[in-house]
């Protein structure tokens, strides 16, 4: 079993209060950065770990701090990007509502390094259980002087603040986050300019996912070289993966980055293998809108490797026959699993989660959901599969952010690898739309 | 200052200024399409996605192509910066598929909508889109919603460009009475009817409306615009510069619009006294003919040719030369 970075202590009783969670070593990250260390060696410490974002789209959290824009006598923001809301996953919610303090704590070390005062948390809307505890957990942290003026004698103060969203996917994307942080319409902007010149407020802004700061404590710990050593090339650290599907053992376990895929599935220290012994069809491997892979492409490689849980090996392929590691939203898909009326729900969401501001995502996420809605209820026709992919190419790219391509992924590596199944619902409609219809025939790959 | 090729035609720009702007100063059947950018309204732009365009070059000091295709109409030139617009099959590809999308849930009603003839929309379609359609199914359709006495709002027509948004925000302030409600293709302009728009200047939402979705109630199902006359004409008007366009049937006075520039941008913007109330010649001093441009059906048999200010270096791309050609440049002045 890999090492444990963040979720050590995490079924320790008592360890959402201030008084556990010190007792097994927190805080540790606050005294030593703001007594021993300037901004600048922090961020170089996060910039040798080489952590990447753990958000989606795993840009390197080091260079993203070190871009940020610091121009005399004008505030900077931290914003931490808590509005979970990929399908498939769920590890942020267990890490803030089991170790609240863990985020607290990276949000004070992250801060003092961009050089923040204020800084916010910004949560999803239905995680609103969650939002209460972390307020429970940051007026400890004020009582204790972690938060405040003058924090822990040092001079720097900070005041943070959490603020609960109004339930939409969309305000996931960092320049939405900030304008409904700000109250307006959660419509994505248009870059340039970047959040790292004009974030929040116009002012520079650092938006990080809640999983990439809750690193930060133990990268200022142990040191940015120590954790680089955990992991393959540049996937270093460790990585919660929120497993679910047709598992004997779903749930949140953190991995060493660079576990082959197969054992994650079928090892027992993980998920167990595919429930009620059935045979593994595919798998969308961080979250819903990363390309899905079938058994053999997410097994191995096109070229034979073993596929790692890592950025790169994830990627491996290209779109072709590879995917990406994503948020780490991994759904498995057993043998029953009808892979068109899947796609159809993911299209459903994105159809639902579109803000609607640029026409090929407003438009093109419920042309996609409408054409594969004829398909999973048998009145589709062979053009529609050819439709789906010219549409969902159309979308991918030319959008300001990167939800239509949310959209367009799953749709085009569906057709990509289950084509016939496809096409099978387009040849037999009535055999196709039963309930628990399985596809008879075999799978194809690209 | 930044100099930049566009579509293998070099020009020197201001920093700071938008793809867009170049290409605008250039001239000519080259300019990217604009649905949702409209130079008078900050923070348009960006939306539509029709004025996409392929930089084959950041700059100078950075030659890498950009990995996605830029909306010229907000990003601003860099020295060195090569763009690719006409010259480029993948642009036009992608211009075709925005079209497309654009259309799929607009009901096409342009023989009993006021704003054919004069519509963004149908200019773009004919220019770049297909004759057919591969979509299958309803199209999204709203009730028709009064904003007030004097404009209506049909919502099935709008395409989303947010521009009478900004018009609302900054043209006609007051109480905030007009923003986007809903999400995804279920957005739809909010008005707050019981609020109506009382601001002097509301008028001009329906200036800036690419499509026929705000139209002048005065002027509805009156006349389609391509029998009637324009005229420039002005007042003395104590609220506006009374600068506006009269468009006669005969002796008849059909409606007042302001003044709009060849991309389709009103020159200075009029208040609802002038558009609404106005209505006889006796209010106006004429001016004499407006001059239409070409983007417009009223102009047809007589469109003006597009003009070209930029000297054209030598080796230009085959596309640019055969789109030079078909719309030979005229040099004035």
């Amino acid at each position: 079993m890999g090492r444990k970075l963040l979720t050590e202590h995490i079924n320790v009783e008592g360890i959402h209060t201030l008084d556990v969670y010190r007792k097994h070593g927190g805080y540790r990250s606050v005294e030593k950065a703001l007594k021993t260390m300037t901004p600048d060696e922090v961020v170089e410490e996060v910039k040798k770990s080489g952590l990447r974002g753990r958000g989606g789209a795993g840009f390197p959290t080091g260079l993203k701090w070190s871009f940020l824009a610091k121009p005399e006598g004008v505030p900077r923001y931290l914003v931490c990007n808590a509005d979970e809301s990929e399908p498939g996953t769920f590890k942020d919610r267990q890490l803030m509502s089991k170790l609240p303090h863990l985020l607290i704590e990276g949000m004070i070390t992250g801060s003092y390094a961009l050089g923040a005062n204020t800084s916010y948390i910004y949560i999803r809307g239905e995680l609103l259980y969650v939002l209460r505890i972390l307020e429970k957990a940051i007026a400890e942290a004020y009582a204790a002087g972690f938060l405040g003026k003058n924090i822990l004698g040092s001079g720097y103060d900070l005041d943070l603040y959490v603020h609960p969203g109004g339930g939409a996917y969309i305000c996931g994307e960092e320049t939405a986050l900030l304008e409904s942080l700000e109250g307006k319409r959660g419509n994505p902007r248009n870059k340039p300019p970047f959040p790292a010149v004009q974030g929040l407020y116009a002012r520079p802004t650092v938006v990080n996912n809640v999983e990439s700061i809750a690193a930060v404590p133990v990268i200022v710990n142990e040191g940015g070289d120590e954790y680089a050593k955990i992991g393959v090339g540049k996937s270093t650290g460790t990585k919660l993966f929120s497993a679910c599907g047709h598992l004997n053992k779903p749930g949140i376990y953190e991995i060493e980055l660079g576990l082959p895929v197969e054992e994650f599935i079928y090892s027992d220290e993980y998920c167990g293998g595919i429930w009620k012994g059935r045979d593994l069809k595919a798998v969308v491997a961080g979250g819903s809108s990363v390309p899905i892979l079938p058994k053999e492409l997410i097994l191995k490689t096109a070229t034979g490797e073993d596929r790692l849980m890592t950025y790169e090996s994830l990627s491996d392929g290209g779109f072709v026959t590879g995917t990406m590691l994503g948020s780490g939203g991994f759904i498995a898909m057993d043998e029953t699993t009808n892979i068109v009326r899947n796609t159809w729900n993911f299209s459903r969401f994105y159809h639902h989660e579109s803000c609607g501001q640029c026409s090929p995502c407003r438009e093109g996420t419920g042309w996609l959901e409408k054409v594969l809605h004829r398909l999973v209820h048998g009145h589709g026709q062979m053009q529609d599969i050819d439709l789906l992919v010219s549409v969902a190419k159309q979308i991918e790219g030319n959008t300001i952010c990167p939800l239509g391509e949310a959209a367009a992924w799953p749709v085009a590596a569906a057709v990509r690898h289950f084509r016939d199944e496809f096409e099978w619902h387009v040849t037999h409609p009535q055999e196709a739309t039963k309930p628990g219809a399985i596809f008879p025939g075999k799978l194809v790959t690209a | 200052m930044a100099k930049i090729t566009f579509d293998g035609i070099e020009i020197e720009v201001p920093d700071g200024t938008t793809i867009m702007n170049a290409a605008r100063q250039i001239g000519g059947a080259i300019v990217p399409p604009a649905m949702c950018y409209y130079t008078p309204l900050k923070g348009s732009g960006g939306k539509c996605r029709a004025c996409l365009v392929k930089v084959a070059a950041g700059s100078a000091k950075d030659p890498r192509p950009m990995p996605k295709l830029v909306a010229s109409c907000i990003t601003p030139v860099q020295d060195g910066m090569v763009v690719e617009n006409t010259t480029n099959d993948s642009v036009l590809d992608v211009r075709k598929g925005i079209v497309e999308m654009l259309l799929i849930n607009h009901p096409l009603d342009c023989p009993v909508c006021d704003q054919a003839g004069e519509c963004d929309l149908q200019n773009f379609t004919f220019e770049h889109g297909l004759s057919t359609t591969r979509y299958q199914e309803e199209r999204r359709t709203f009730e028709k919603i009064d904003i007030g006495p004097l404009i209506q709002l049909h919502m099935t027509r709008c395409i989303l460009c947010y521009r009478c948004v900004y018009v609302a925000n900054q043209i006609a302030e007051g109480d905030r009475v007009h923003g986007v409600l809903g999400r995804g293709d279920a957005s739809e302009i909010g008005t707050y009817i019981e609020n109506i728009i009382d601001n002097d200047f509301s008028g001009n939402v329906i200036d800036v409306c690419p499509v026929g979705a705000l139209t002048d109630k005065t002027w509805r199902f009156k006349q389609r615009v391509w029998f009637t006359k324009p005229v420039n004409a002005h007042r003395d008007c104590p609220k506006c510069a009374g600068n506006v366009v009269l468009w006669y049937k005969g002796n008849e006075v059909l409606r007042t619009t302001g003044r709009k520039d060849q991309y389709g941008e009103v020159k200075e913007w009029i208040c609802n006294e002038c558009r609404f109330e106005k209505k006889e010649t006796a209010d106006w001093t004429i001016e004499g003919p407006a001059h239409i441009d070409r983007s417009s059906v009223i102009s047809a048999n007589h469109y003006e040719l597009p003009v070209l200010n930029q000297s054209v270096i030598a080796d230009l791309p085959a596309s640019t030369q055969r789109e030079l050609e078909l719309n030979p440049p005229l040099k004035l002045g």
